[in-house]
């Protein structure tokens, strides 16, 4: 992948308004998209996103070379999958039933898994999911700060795990990769790291004991 | 410019001097005693939020407002916050509006969902519907808020043609205000809707919301609406030294919040995570009446809101700790809030007619 990595944020609620604002820190060119018309969240933009670019989803998408699903788990089942064909595809949903309620298709297995099965054409990568979205801009730090915190990435395709840790890095977080989208389980929520914002060796050692990422 | 100060509560279940819960009749009782207290402390507002739990055992807010309506005269009254979501607006507007002949027309409300989600399964709600029924409910609101006949259709409740709605009110529409937790999707509603904007902020810098304010009133003016008020919801705890407020305040804090955090998402508090939500930075207000009117004045300036609510009491916490908290925030805060936010009117006694460019602006 060449850089800079261009990035379409889709989702303009808690969440995606804070990944863009981070990625456009670190430099990287952000589009960010809903459902609707660009013109209703063209405020959300210029406010609170200064430098993104508020577009079609379709047209985000295809001009980008990351796409982050920051959307509700239950609004996925309405993307369709041909739109991310082709794209790596950050998966920062969360399958938390307690908060947003119960969902049939994400009730056996980790969600990313079951959302990189509906997205057969991507790569699925599961990252930035298991931060509060307070904490994700609160804590971020340049590489080296003494008090630097850590963030998980996983994905069973190493090269674009491996690109998403680089991202990770930039926006400011140490990358920890975790082996697959299987081993991604201790990022959701009940996992070892979920809301948690941990110094690395604290993040290594809590997803080395827990139990679902070694399922 | 003119500021309101408010005291908000969830029906937090008090405890004896000694630690034994009070049975939720005793805590309701109490939640009218301190309403009634509120307006003699001089404060201008009491919000009720709704809860439906052994620890906040609130689920009817308006009922208990109707009691303090009957018991008061001048301090204004509404829900902190009524769950939309999971209850018919035709029955909301009703109840309140009952509330604004009661009491004068001193009622309010603030919808939302606050963090409050055991209205959904209790009411036969799926929470993944969440938005659809916000989205159509508030728009139904609105429209119900206008006081004429309501032609309305959509796909969460009975449709209404031509509907004339009672009890209709004596002077235009009660103030409404829509609560945002970190949506910017939810402020831009509530502007399209020309609802108030109740920030909703429990932790964090309070100044990341500053933001959200300017996105408001920049929504406003996108809609060809006037400005509307953003008012401010925070949890806190007055008491004479700031030692003591945080000695209250902090096993009850701590209790609850471990309790609700793998539900809600919250990060469980620590000592050092309190210290920073109590200090400028944090989003709680605990502290000496200095503390805490210092804190509201700056908060109030940052975000461009002209009111703020407090939101008090802790289950577990006494009836007579929540009582000398709210004789504190209504005789020295709000007074010392004032002062430091130069506002020209300087008695504590406030009249309703504080609220009329918020009315008017509602209109």
């Amino acid at each position: 992948m060449t850089e800079p990595i261009r990035l379409a944020v889709l989702g303009a609620g808690h969440v995606g308004p804070v990944i863009a604002r981070l990625a456009i820190k670190a430099g990287y060119p952000v589009a960010i998209a809903t459902s609707g018309d660009p013109e209703e969240i063209s405020l959300i933009a210029e406010l609170l996103i200064p430098g993104a670019q508020a577009r079609w989803a379709a047209d985000a998408v295809a001009d980008a070379d990351v796409v982050v699903l920051a959307i509700p788990l239950h609004r996925f089942a309405d993307i369709h999958p041909g739109l991310l064909s082709d794209k790596l595809v950050i998966d920062a949903m969360n399958y938390w039933p307690t908060s947003d309620g119960l969902l049939t298709a994400f009730e056996n297995g980790g969600s990313s898994e079951i959302v990189a099965r509906r997205l057969p054409g991507s790569t699925v990568v599961k990252a930035l999911n298991h931060i509060g979205y307070h904490d994700l801009e609160d804590r971020a730090r340049p590489a080296g700060a003494p008090d630097r915190r850590a963030a998980g990435v996983a994905g069973d395709d190493p090269e674009a795990a491996a690109a998403i840790a680089g991202m990770l890095g930039r926006i400011g977080y140490d990358a920890v990769r975790l082996g697959s989208l299987q081993a991604g389980r201790a990022l959701e929520p009940g996992g070892a790291v979920f809301g948690a914002v941990l110094p690395l060796p604290e993040f290594e050692r809590a997803v080395r004991a827990d139990a679902r990422s070694l399922a | 410019m003119t500021y309101t100060f408010g005291l908000d509560t969830f029906g937090d279940r008090n405890s004896e001097p000694g630690g034994t819960p009070l049975s939720h009749a005793q805590t309701i009782r109490n939640v009218v005693e301190e309403g009634v207290f509120a307006e003699q402390a001089g404060v201008d507002f009491f919000g009720i939020g709704e809860h439906h739990t052994e620890h906040f055992p609130m689920p009817a807010a308006d009922t208990v407002l109707a009691a303090i309506a009957a018991r008061t005269a001048r301090i204004r009254l509404g829900s902190a916050v009524t769950v939309l979501s999971s209850d018919d607006p035709v029955r909301v507007f009703q109840r309140y509006s009952t509330i604004n002949a009661i009491s004068g027309g001193r009622a309010e409300v603030i919808l939302g969902r606050g963090s409050s989600i055991e209205s959904f399964p209790l009411f036969g709600y799926d929470l993944a519907d969440y938005e659809e029924l916000f989205e159509e409910k508030a728009t139904l609101f609105a429209e119900l808020l206008k006081g004429g006949p309501v032609t309305w259709e959509g796909k969460t409740r009975a449709p209404l043609l031509n509907q004339d709605v009672v009890p209709h009110t004596e002077s235009g529409p009660f103030p409404a205000w829509i609560g945002v937790g970190g949506n910017p999707q939810s402020v831009i509603r509530a502007a399209r809707l020309g609802f108030g904007l109740a920030l909703a902020i429990i932790g964090g810098p309070p100044a990341r919301f500053a933001a959200y304010s300017q996105l408001f009133q920049r929504a406003l003016e996108k809609f060809g609406r006037p400005p509307l008020p953003v008012l401010v919801h925070s949890p806190g705890h007055v008491a004479p030294t700031d030692q003591q407020a945080k000695a209250e305040f902090w096993p009850h804090w701590r209790d609850i919040i471990a309790l609700i955090a793998p539900e809600r998402g919250f990060a469980i508090p620590t000592e050092e995570s309190f210290e920073r939500e109590t200090g400028p930075d944090g989003a709680l207000y605990v502290g000496s009446p200095e503390t805490v009117a210092r804190k509201i004045a700056t908060n109030l300036r940052a975000l461009g809101a002209t009111r703020f609510d407090l939101k008090y009491g802790m289950p577990g916490l006494t009836h007579e700790q929540l009582m000398t908290n709210i004789e504190l925030y209504g005789h020295q805060v709000i007074p010392h809030a004032r002062e430091l936010l130069g506002e020209l009117v300087a008695s504590p006694q406030r009249c309703p007619s504080d609220n009329e460019a918020a009315e008017q602006a509602h209109a």
